[in-house]
């Protein structure tokens, strides 16, 4: 079948692209300053969140989470630099872009990606909404919200669909995309925005949103992070549920739907 | 047999050699100068939807005194260097004058006594380091639109420069960043006649940056070096911002040395970089290029953004 029409194909993967940078180079400028705190300004005696080096010779990477402390050498807080050396950094060079500690290099990188990351974004959606596709993939249907439990159990025992009910997205699948288009990607660009003292000029409610510039610096790391979480279990469904299949599906729409059906409890429900 | 174990060995493979090629290939990008400049459209952006949004009165957030954060971190230089600067910290900057001059008709110096007896606003501000943290003081100063208005603006007037006190670099290329004026300013200016939006400007700023770092080793052969000092720049819309003021007090108390005594420029709706400390000097210009290495401040030089809204 014909799955993805072109615009989608082309914004998936700009969409990519853009998340992929605006990780790297968001964990640059966390790097500038690593460590979190909650409120309007920083408590830099009780952050939520930090991350340092020892006095040590090598130095220990330490993360301190609400208090307890973990050794996190090698990967938070001591690291090996592009030149192999270890060095004091939140987090390591082959997270972040550009690899050396450049927070000017990492800002350049950010608000560019993040100009493209928004349009594409609106392009996305527009189309979406104009061609009936955003509702048609991420609004669950009666049926699928009826069946909901069984659908839960299939997906946590990684039997995907076949037949009529692969041509559509699952339930879970549906409100994974709805959360992420409409919850945490509008609340990472508005805490994104919130930091910039600018737009809290302009926009006095983001900090009322968010409980100030502090929170909303937590929040936009916190939700960064969530959407990674998003790719990786994304990322690892394409492979474990054919990946040459969804390759092809994202790169030339087409999409093969394999026809031997076993009767699925999902797929035999009558149609109302 | 399923051939999913090679293949996924080789998918694994495939993308470990990728990823470390497209790590290497970013770097090689950012370093790029075509490529710098497409990042720079970005905060080009910034700065023009920003300035749309924000009308020149719109005010930044202010807080209550209960807000103020316990110790105000002080950053960058923390005590300067300079046998000047501490000559008149000793006698409780008693012999300090700020001087006020440039593209004005009428430049003048005035000394903190006499700072001190003019009208004042008081706020309690949100500083926003660009590295990411925040803190809430209280600033008491003089409105930088009245010292400005009573220095008489000539029409070419565009940006506000503050020299400072202090000493960043012990500076062996500034034989070359006179150079580097000199030339910048035939080059840059046409473009700084032509928009004012400053955007294109900075774009011509990052070539010139090139030959004037060449320009910069040669000169220091045949010039003795000169200490470069923190300086900053804000065009007339922040100039004229009724919270930008030139703070002598932090918290109902004297600006500490630590945080920019005697004078230190409070531009809020921009991030702590352009908030200048040790503010000696006043200079209005119509380019940026004669100043420093022509992108309008000690950290824009270093690659920092001229607008710091965000």
């Amino acid at each position: 079948m014909f799955r993805h029409p072109v615009v989608i194909r082309v914004t998936h993967w700009l969409n990519a692209i853009c998340l992929l940078v605006l990780l790297m180079s968001g964990l640059q400028i966390f790097n500038a300053h690593p460590a979190l705190y909650w409120g309007k300004a920083s408590t830099f005696d009780k952050p939520l969140m930090s991350v340092a080096s020892t006095e040590d010779d090598p130095p220990k990477g330490v993360t301190t989470v609400l208090g307890h402390g973990f050794e996190t050498t090698g990967w938070l807080g001591s690291s090996a630099g592009a030149d192999g050396e270890a060095a004091d950094r939140g987090f390591p060079s082959w997270a972040t872009l550009p690899s050396d500690q450049d927070l000017t290099g990492g800002r350049s990188w950010h608000f560019f990606f993040a100009w493209a990351f928004v349009l594409n974004g609106l392009a996305y959606l527009l189309y979406g909404l104009l061609s009936g596709q955003l509702r048609f993939r991420v609004i669950p249907s009666r049926d699928q919200i009826r069946n909901f439990g069984a659908s839960m159990w299939e997906h946590l025992t990684l039997r995907f669909p076949q037949g009529d009910e692969a041509k559509r997205y699952n339930v879970i699948q549906k409100l994974t995309y709805l959360i992420v288009l409409f919850v945490l990607l509008p609340v990472q660009v508005l805490a994104g925005l919130a930091m910039s003292p600018a737009m809290d000029a302009a926009f006095p409610f983001l900090l009322t949103l968010f409980d100030g510039r502090q929170s909303a610096r937590t929040i936009h790391f916190v939700v960064a992070a969530l959407l990674f979480l998003f790719v990786v279990v994304h990322v690892a469904l394409v492979l474990l549920s054919g990946f040459w299949n969804n390759m092809r599906g994202m790169l030339t729409g087409w999409f093969v739907i394999e026809r031997k059906v076993e009767p699925v409890v999902a797929a035999v429900e009558p149609r109302p | 047999m399923s051939p999913l174990p090679t293949r996924r060995a080789l998918l694994t493979g495939a993308s470990a050699m990728a990823a470390a090629a497209i790590l290497g290939g970013c770097d090689r990008l950012g370093n790029a100068g075509w490529f710098k400049r497409t990042l720079k459209t970005g905060e080009d952006a910034n700065l023009f939807v920003q300035r749309l949004l924000l009308t020149e009165r719109t005010l930044a957030p202010e807080f209550a005194e209960a807000d103020i954060s316990l110790v105000f971190k002080p950053n960058g230089t923390e005590d300067p260097p300079d046998k000047a600067y501490k000559a008149l910290a000793r006698g409780k900057f008693a012999k300090y004058h700020l001087e006020v001059g440039g593209l004005v008709d009428a430049p003048y110096k005035l000394s903190l006594a006499d700072l001190r007896k003019l009208p004042s606003r008081t706020q309690v501000t949100r500083h926003d380091c660009v590295e990411g943290w925040s803190a809430i003081g209280k600033w008491t100063g003089v409105p930088l639109a009245d010292l400005l208005t009573r220095a008489k603006l000539k029409p070419q007037a565009r940006y506000v420069v503050f020299h400072c006190a202090d000493t960043m670099d012990q500076g062996e290329d500034d034989g070359g960043a006179d150079i580097a004026q000199d030339e910048g300013s035939e080059k840059v200016a046409p473009a700084g006649n032509a928009n004012p939006a400053m955007t294109k400007q900075s774009g011509g700023g990052e070539s010139r940056k090139d030959s004037g770092g060449q320009q910069a080793s040669e000169g220091a052969a045949a010039c003795g070096g000169s200490p470069i000092r923190y300086y900053e720049s804000i065009d007339l819309v922040d100039a004229f911002h009724p919270q930008s003021i030139l703070a002598y007090e932090m918290n109902g108390k004297e600006l500490p040395v630590a945080n920019g005594a005697p004078l230190r420029l409070r531009v809020e709706r921009n991030l702590g970089y352009k908030q200048a400390k040790y503010v000696m000097r006043i200079e209005v210009v119509e380019s940026l290029a004669g100043i420093g290495e022509g992108k309008g401040g000690y950290w824009e030089d270093q690659g920092y953004a001229w607008y710091a809204g965000i």
